[in-house]
């Protein structure tokens, strides 16, 4: 079966960008030539995103469709802000993996299957009662259908390997063709190859035929090669990252910026783990992990060690976060710094862990018991996860607080290639602590940032007891006196409130800083907004972007800023708690986009929200 | 001036700070207290080094109390506390105070955990059998049948034993102590202070208001020789008064009988070894009256304690790698600046 179907670009055209989507069992490799073909069109001077979905079973049996893994890649000429709201191209390396990803396709995109995969039996375990190739099922797309396990055992066929194991480099093989079909250099790819199997040289060996060979068939059938626009990229050292990595190293770095030791302490969850795996593989640079017993035991370990002068973080997703509320009013009553990282998942409870969203907001600033203010950041971005967690750090540091940092699985999962940033360039967090025994107090304060004097174990002559009680004001002993109670509240309060006069002038991310419409966002919905205000900008649309990383407090500035915009938009993947905020805060005329369904914001959805808005006369 | 303060010998009055002590007249506690204070002084504590940690009841106030570091954190949760702070620091003499609700209740995952990775620290569990601070529930170390505000029929809870509990989570020095046995306290907390790695004592507290007496079974002069049995390492593990009662070995039941000594079975008295473990865990399930009630050091059997990579192990750990060199991990390029 060889069917080249529906109608393809012209011959040497050029295309601006392109979203490919690898589908397949979760044994296939899918998510290992997602992120090549993403290493590849890099080194193709191409901006690019990419995201990884996983099935939530852990090993579900092969051919069924929640069996299926899925990869998507966003590439091309332009800066690239998205995964893409359609697919240009599927690949799907079995019937389950068609049936479960056709929607994402566009329609007249090109599908390239491995039809020696198309059988009766996986047929029925997909939910097909025929070949989806022959009842119509596909009509009005461009078909490849290649026996592509044939010719992979076919291409690996001398190098010796047994048939389970030649059959492995299929994904390859299909890669080697998207490679032809989008001009991608192969070296990158092979090098990778050779590094990764250099124990295993047959099996290198093996992938590196299957991937020519796949190339290769694209010249032989009517495959058409297509040009993609290039970037001139930033001069720089890059690495492809996803905001897990970033937001781990930002940790790290923000432990060097502050000469403290990192101790993160956490128990596993989806999707936070991976920035518990990732720092647990940094301990040679001096980075201690620890994996609690749960959750409350984590973010009190992390407690203890800033008691002990350490950088004490811990990380959760929703429902471990709820555990932990109890422990963060103790760190805001003994006012110690802690960083509290939030992968968000779509709940309530188990709710839907692999999915993303953006509701625990609410949970973020109105938590925990009694008036236990604390500072709340929100990165949207691997980018921005490095630099939140460093500022994190900063305002723990410095004001002597819990800081709850939101990321959700979506920023935590997706990837992009990143400058890295030169840690020796970026600003010190010098905190020092007390060492004075002289009339010591532990509850003595800075007069600029409220922030309480921190004197650490093994400090002689500044041994202290604190803990939840309330605290006299002017002596840190223990006190029930009705007007102090009064006083530490509002000083608890002021001190957070006083973090914005360190919180830089918030400016719109695009556009002018007044008009007729804002788009306000904060987190991940980051790209899909960006990239919505970019192209009805271009239209000649006004509107503006503005993007909140201070979600307590704001920027000194954002209620000035947001009152010179007539409309206020504000997309989340929840059901509306930061526009609720808003409104708190006296913005009237805020208006809610929302959407719950595990996935983020198309571009379409929220340009067609602003134009929605916008009157004729605004283009 | 810091070397001074260092290397003075410090008294037990040393220890004391400002704070007015607000237990109860009478409370089992302010013994323990003394005892506390006495033991940092003869084992020459370094005040700015050692850190007391507790969570929440009438004894994890405790901390207030001792001129040293101190966290009075949240209900159950001061052995993850303290875990923090060793991570952080692994130099620092770091003591868990404890109660039966706060250790065995709430906090009993923490203690659990605390024990079998086997931390270097000391933690002292006031076992009262009630929640002094609450008012005087019962807790899980109450006997069947204990009346109090929340059970008022009698409690049908079984008790949790928690020296046990300390044996059956992998703990490697268990010791109990009593509130009114002063000399045989201070002992059993030098002993867990010089143990390296997690040092459980139980230390039976009376609560004056909620529970008083409740110990009296094997604690009361009346009933200190037939009903307690002080152990010692190396000695015989006899009791009763002129010592006429002994601990055998009963094959049939893989366990211990309390006999009466005659000439022969004289002969067939264990003897304590703190480094048996099955000895150790015979000795804490023993119950009174058909049993006495076994106090002092029950199991001191040192075990690998608790190091973690980038922490304790630090110098193993730490390779020449920065984090510039991680970030270049993976798939990192470089672009140039075009001319
Ligand atoms: C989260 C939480 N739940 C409940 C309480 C109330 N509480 C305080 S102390 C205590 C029991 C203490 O019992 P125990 O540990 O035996 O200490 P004791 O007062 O007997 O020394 C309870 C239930 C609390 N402070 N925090
Ligand atoms: S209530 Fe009981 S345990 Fe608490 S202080 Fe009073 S006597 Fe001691
Ligand atoms: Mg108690």
């Amino acid at each position: 079966m060889n069917v080249v179907e529906g109608t393809k670009p012209p011959e040497g055209s050029t295309v601006e960008t392109v979203v490919v989507r690898f589908a397949g069992d979760s044994g296939d490799g899918i998510q290992v030539i997602g992120s090549q073909l993403g290493l590849a069109s890099a080194m193709a001077e191409n901006d690019l995103g990419t995201f990884p979905e996983y099935p939530s079973e852990v090993r579900a049996p092969v051919g069924t469709t929640y069996g299926v893994s899925a990869y998507q890649v966003h590439f091309g000429g332009r800066p690239i802000k998205t995964i893409g709201d359609e697919a240009d191209m599927l690949v799907a390396l079995n019937p389950a993996a068609l049936k479960t990803n056709l929607d994402i396709l566009k329609k007249g995109g090109t599908i390239l299957v491995d039809s020696g995969t198309f059988t009766q039996r996986n047929f029925e375990k997909a939910g097909y009662s025929a070949s989806p190739l022959e009842d119509g099922t596909l009509d009005g797309y461009r078909i490849l259908a290649p026996d592509i396990s044939k010719l992979t055992l076919e291409s690996v066929a001398d190098i010796g390997l047994n048939r389970k194991a030649s059959l492995r480099c299929k994904n390859f093989w299909a890669l080697g063709l998207v490679y032809w079909m989008y001009g991608r250099d192969r070296q990158p790819t092979i090098a990778w190859l050779e590094h990764k199997f250099a124990g295993n040289k047959d099996v290198a060996t093996a992938n590196i035929a299957a991937l020519n060979a796949g190339h290769a068939y694209g010249e032989t059938v009517e495959a058409t090669a297509l040009e993609v626009a290039r970037i001139t990229p930033e001069p720089g050292t890059y690495n492809f990252v996803t905001g897990y990595e970033a937001l781990a190293w930002g940790l790290a770095a923000a432990a060097e910026l502050s000469g403290r030791r990192l101790v993160f302490s956490s128990y596993p969850i989806t999707p936070a783990s991976p920035l518990l795996h990732t720092l647990a593989r940094l301990s040679d640079i001096g980075v201690t992990t620890f994996q609690a017993e749960d959750e409350i035991a984590a973010i009190c370990a992390a407690i203890g060690v800033s008691f002990a002068g350490g950088l004490g973080v811990t990380s959760s997703s929703g429902p471990g976060i709820a555990l932990k509320q109890e422990a963060m009013s103790l760190a805001v009553s003994a006012e110690l710094p802690l960083i509290i990282v939030n992968t968000q998942r779509a709940g309530p409870s188990t709710g839907m862990p692999t999915k993303t969203e953006q509701s625990d907001l609410n949970q973020a600033l109105y938590g925990r018991h009694g008036e236990s203010p604390l500072a709340v950041l929100a990165a949207g971005s691997p980018a921005e996860c490095f630099e939140m967690a460093i500022e994190a750090a900063r305002i723990a540091l410095t004001y002597m607080t819990p800081v709850i940092l939101l990321s959700d699985g979506f920023v935590a999962n997706s990837s992009s290639p990143w400058i890295l940033p030169d840690i020796d360039q970026l600003p010190r967090i010098d905190v020092a602590n007390h060492a004075e025994p002289e009339s010591f107090n532990p509850y003595d304060r800075d007069p600029e940032t409220l922030a309480r004097t921190w004197a650490v174990p093994g400090t002689p002559g500044c041994e202290h007891r604190i803990g939840g009680i309330e605290k006299d004001f002017a002596t840190g002993h223990i006190s029930y006196e009705p007007d102090n109670h009064q006083k530490m509240t509002d000083v608890r309060a002021d001190k957070i409130a006083g973090i914005a006069k360190s919180i830089p002038r918030l400016e719109p991310d695009q556009g002018p800083a007044e008009g007729d419409l804002a788009v306000v966002g904060w987190g991940s919905t980051y790209g899909p907004i960006s990239r919505a205000v970019t192209n009805l900008r271009a239209r000649n649309y006004s509107v503006s972007h503005i993007h909140l990383h201070h979600l307590r407090p704001f920027a000194a500035n954002q209620g000035n800023l947001l009152a010179a915009f007539r409309r206020i938009l504000v997309p989340e993947m929840n059901t509306g708690q930061l526009a609720a905020l808003l409104r708190a805060e006296g913005c009237t005329n805020v208006e809610a986009l929302n959407k719950m369904t595990g996935r983020p914001f198309q571009v379409a959805e929220i340009e067609e929200a602003i134009l929605s808005r916008l009157e004729p006369g605004d283009e | 001036m810091n070397e001074q303060l260092t290397s003075t010998k410090l008294t037990a009055a040393d220890f004391a700070t400002d704070q007015e002590v607000r237990w109860c007249p009478g409370c089992g506690d302010y013994a323990i207290l003394k005892a506390v204070r006495t033991v940092l002084a003869e084992v020459g504590a370094r005040r700015e080094n050692t850190v007391f940690v507790s969570g929440i009841g009438c004894s994890s106030r405790f901390p207030y109390y001792i001129d040293t570091y101190g966290f009075h954190t949240i209900h159950g949760r001061a052995p993850a506390v303290a875990t923090g702070m060793l991570l952080a620091n692994p130099d620092l003499d770091v003591w868990i105070v404890t109660g039966d609700g706060d250790g065995l209740s709430i906090g009993g995952n923490h203690l659990l955990h605390i024990l079998r990775r086997n931390l270097n620290c000391q933690i002292l569990l006031f076992n009262n059998e009630t929640y002094g601070l609450t008012k005087g529930q019962y807790s899980p170390t109450s006997h069947l049948a204990t009346r109090s505000p929340s059970s008022p029929g009698g409690s049908i809870d079984n008790p949790v034993d928690p020296s046990s509990f300390a044996l059956g989570c992998g703990a490697r020095f268990v010791a109990r102590g009593v509130d009114t046995q002063v000399k045989q306290l201070t002992e059993v907390l030098k002993a867990a202070y010089h143990h390296k790695g997690a040092a459980f004592v139980e230390i039976f507290q009376n609560c004056i208001v909620f529970n008083e007496d409740v110990f009296d079974g094997f604690t009361a002069k009346a009933n200190l020789a037939e009903h307690q049995l002080q152990v010692e390492p190396g000695k015989p593990l006899v009791y009763g008064t002129d010592g006429s009662r002994g601990l055998v070995f009963d094959p049939a039941a893989l366990g211990l009988r309390a006999a009466e000594l005659s000439e022969d079975s004289a002969n067939d008295v264990l003897v304590h070894d703190p480094g048996n473990y099955n000895l150790a865990t015979a000795l804490a399930r023993m119950t009174n009256p058909e049993f006495p009630m076994a106090t002092g050091v029950l199991y001191d059997d040192p075990g690998p304690v608790y190091t973690v990579q980038g922490a304790q192990s630090d110098a193993a750990a730490r390779t020449d790698r920065t984090l510039k060199d991680a970030m270049r991990s993976g798939f990192s390029w470089k672009v140039d600046r075009k001319s």
